[in-house]
């Protein structure tokens, strides 16, 4: 459910002026905002956001939604009221690689926990918690509609699934040794099944 | 072996890709509704064929089409929904990413039955990369002349878009998933007006499930009386079934409605049987939000009769015996399941999703989980027990939106057929400490007597 977003934009707007997305992104964001009738752009809302997390190092801090809502010409608390509402956008710095384990049902029947304590206790970080080198953060999710491969995890874009201590171990060695931001948006992902 | 009408060509070499898929027949359908039927008749197909939605509530498809509002000058919008997240649900994106051109013509296919020139996929967000497999089935689509301006030069035009959520199973939800669309909150709207006459931004949109599109392909291509052959009285055609839990093969398999559940759990066909040579103990045969059943009314009705996989079968005995097909996530438990930690585990799902509108899905749902987590940890009393009764009778019916019933239902069914399994949990704390893997000893049902006269 909902979190309160701390700080509003009023006080400092000049932060703001640091923030910058790519060319590209910027493209994405203009193409996004076409898709829709006159006057209905605020519908490419939530695409938008998801390449403002990936421009802004995983996460939308107040300033980057004043500034998506300078670019979509909406007001800041529209932003915010739906940032807010969905649980991919994240409103604190997260790690490189988010690993969010999936804990509903029938990842749980399959072992999900043993996963979780597994990932916790290889990384030495709790639920929720990210680890000292900012490269892992570890998050529990609700049902991925992967339930045909539990235990699974999803970071990124990437889709992990029947997951046993060997193939954690080896996942977590790639990314280390990729050293890079696993984003949705990324369009390079490689699943394992 | 069944009949298959979507995963005909599962197998085939490149499928994901246009070639293999036109080289297989795709988009017959697009060229047989736009050259040689008018919309209307394609509408009459679909109503023909019995066809019933596949997202859930298992409304008549083609009786939903004719409810479209058409005014004059107003456009009309078709929207597909792809929140897939009921816990236990996994076709669609299995669909998706294996054949995502037969989710893109029946797109069309639908989109011209409908009058609509612009159409969107709301995906969930967490799909990100089958947004990605879609949007490049959708370019080749245009590139081969199935999308755009004046398709097949009959004079339609339709524009079909992608869309990403943001990761909130209310979105599923068809009213939730258009503020979404609208770049809102995903906070369910009070019906009426429904869809049908006032949706997408205001205008009459019409929501279908990802599966249900996709059938309009084959009732196009056969004819809807083609199509009713299959399956069982109102249970028309196949329906994709996401078979997960404690299942020697779980996966995502078409099968024609009408199949015994026996079959479908024990045969090598299907789910190939219980893992590890265990006892199955229960059952959710459509998703989270349906009813859970004990192992004696899993492949036997109340009355001793076979259960089938069709919409009736399944819903047989009501509420007190029987449970629904749902969305089709089928989840099998065996004997060390914990149903109590089970109950709490959906009952969490549920208050992390609710939008908070309503105060007795927001604050009943929250109260579930308590009363059950505190249950499940060996703390609760007996009270906790009927205390759980009475928050989910209090939240049934009460809310805007079906989530409240949703949140409700499971509870209710579970206490119903497992009281036991739950007074365990209070009478013998000091044997469920370690509640991680379930129940050392398997707890089984306990069939009620028959009442004899
Ligand atoms: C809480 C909730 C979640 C839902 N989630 C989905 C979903 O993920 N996918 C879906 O197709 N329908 C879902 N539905 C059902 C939709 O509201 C709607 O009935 C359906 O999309 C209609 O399509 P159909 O007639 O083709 O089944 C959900 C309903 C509720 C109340
Ligand atoms: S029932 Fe729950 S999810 Fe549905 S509108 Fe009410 S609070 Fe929101």
């Amino acid at each position: 459910m909902a979190e309160v977003i701390q700080g509003t934009r009023a006080f400092n707007p000049s932060t703001r002026a640091g923030i910058k997305f790519s060319d590209e992104a910027l493209k994405t964001i203009e193409a996004l905002m076409k898709r829709y009738p006159e006057g209905k752009h605020k519908s490419a809302l939530l695409p938008v956001l998801h390449v403002a997390q990936a421009e802004s190092d995983g996460w939308l801090s107040p300033e980057v939604m004043d500034y998506v809502a300078e670019l979509m010409k909406l007001q800041s608390i529209e932003v915010y009221e739906v940032a807010s509402f969905y649980s991919m956008y994240n409103l604190k710095p997260v790690g490189k690689c988010v690993l969010e384990v999936c804990r509903t049902s029938s990842c749980w029947t399959r072992g999900a926990e043993d996963v979780i304590d597994y990932i916790g206790k290889k990384l030495n970080i709790r639920e929720g918690e990210t680890s000292p080198d900012g490269m892992f953060t570890l998050k529990t999710v609700e049902c991925l509609g992967a339930c045909g491969g539990a235990p699974m995890l999803q970071c990124g874009a990437e889709y992990h699934e029947n997951l046993t201590e060997a193939k954690i171990d080896s996942l977590i060695e790639r990314y280390r040794s990729e050293g890079r931001r696993k984003s949705y948006t990324d369009l390079d992902y490689q699943n394992t099944k | 072996m069944g009949r298959k009408l979507l995963l005909t060509h599962d197998h085939v070499e490149g499928i994901q890709g246009y070639t293999a898929y036109r080289a297989n027949g795709g988009y017959r359908s697009v060229e047989k509704a736009l050259k040689k039927m008018t919309p209307d008749e394609v509408v009459e197909e679909v109503k023909k064929s019995g066809l019933r939605g596949r997202g859930g509530a298992g409304f008549p498809t083609g009786m939903k089409w004719s409810f479209l509002a058409k005014p004059d000058g107003v456009p009309r919008y078709l929207v597909c929904n792809a929140d897939e997240s009921e816990p236990g649900t996994f076709k669609d994106r299995y669909l998706m990413e294996r054949i995502p051109h037969i989710l893109i013509e029946g797109m069309i296919t639908s989109s011209y039955a409908l009058g609509a020139n612009t159409s969107y996929i709301y995906i969930r967000g967490e799909y990100f990369y089958v947004a990605r497999i879609l949007e490049n089935a959708i370019a080749e689509a245009y590139a081969n002349g199935w999308l755009g301006k004046n398709i097949l030069g009959t004079g339609y035009n339709l524009d079909l878009y992608v869309q990403v959520g943001g990761g909130a199973y209310i979105c599923g939800e068809e009213t939730a998933l258009l503020e979404s669309l609208e770049g809102k909150r995903g906070n369910p709207r009070i019906k009426p007006p429904f869809p049908a006459v006032a949706g997408l931004y205001g205008c009459p949109t019409v929501v279908n499930n990802v599966e249900t599109i996709a059938a309009v392909v084959p009732i196009v291509n056969d004819g809807g009386d083609e199509y009713a052959k299959i399956g069982i009285g109102r249970s028309t055609g196949t329906k994709l079934i996401s078979a997960s839990g404690n299942i020697n093969k779980p996966g995502v398999y078409e099968i024609e409605l009408g199949v015994p559940v026996e079959e479908f759990i024990f045969s090598d066909e299907y789910c190939g049987g219980i893992a590890n040579g265990k006892r199955m103990k229960a059952c959710v045969p459509g998703g989270s939000s349906v009813p859970i059943l004990p192992d004696y009314l899993v492949c036997k009705t109340a009355a001793g009769e076979d259960r089938l996989m069709t919409y009736e079968s399944l819903s047989d005995g009501g509420f007190v015996s029987g449970s629904m097909l749902g969305s089709g996530g089928f989840i099998v438990y065996d004997e060390h399941q914990c149903i109590v930690r089970n109950t709490w585990n959906f009952s969490r799902f549920y208050h992390h999703e609710s939008c908070g509108q309503c105060s007795p899905c927001r604050e009943g749902t929250g109260w579930m989980e308590r009363v059950l987590h505190r249950l499940e940890k060996g703390e609760g009393n007996m009270s906790d027990i009927d205390l759980l009764v009475d928050v989910a009778k209090k939240i049934e019916g009460n809310t805007i939106c079906p989530l409240g019933d949703a949140a409700a239902w499971p509870v209710a069914a579970a206490i119903r057929h497992f009281r036991h399994e739950f007074e365990y949990h209070v009478l013998h704390p000091d044997k469920i400490k370690d509640p991680k893997h379930g129940h050392r000893e398997p707890i089984m049902p306990v069939k009620p007597e028959p009442v004899t006269a």
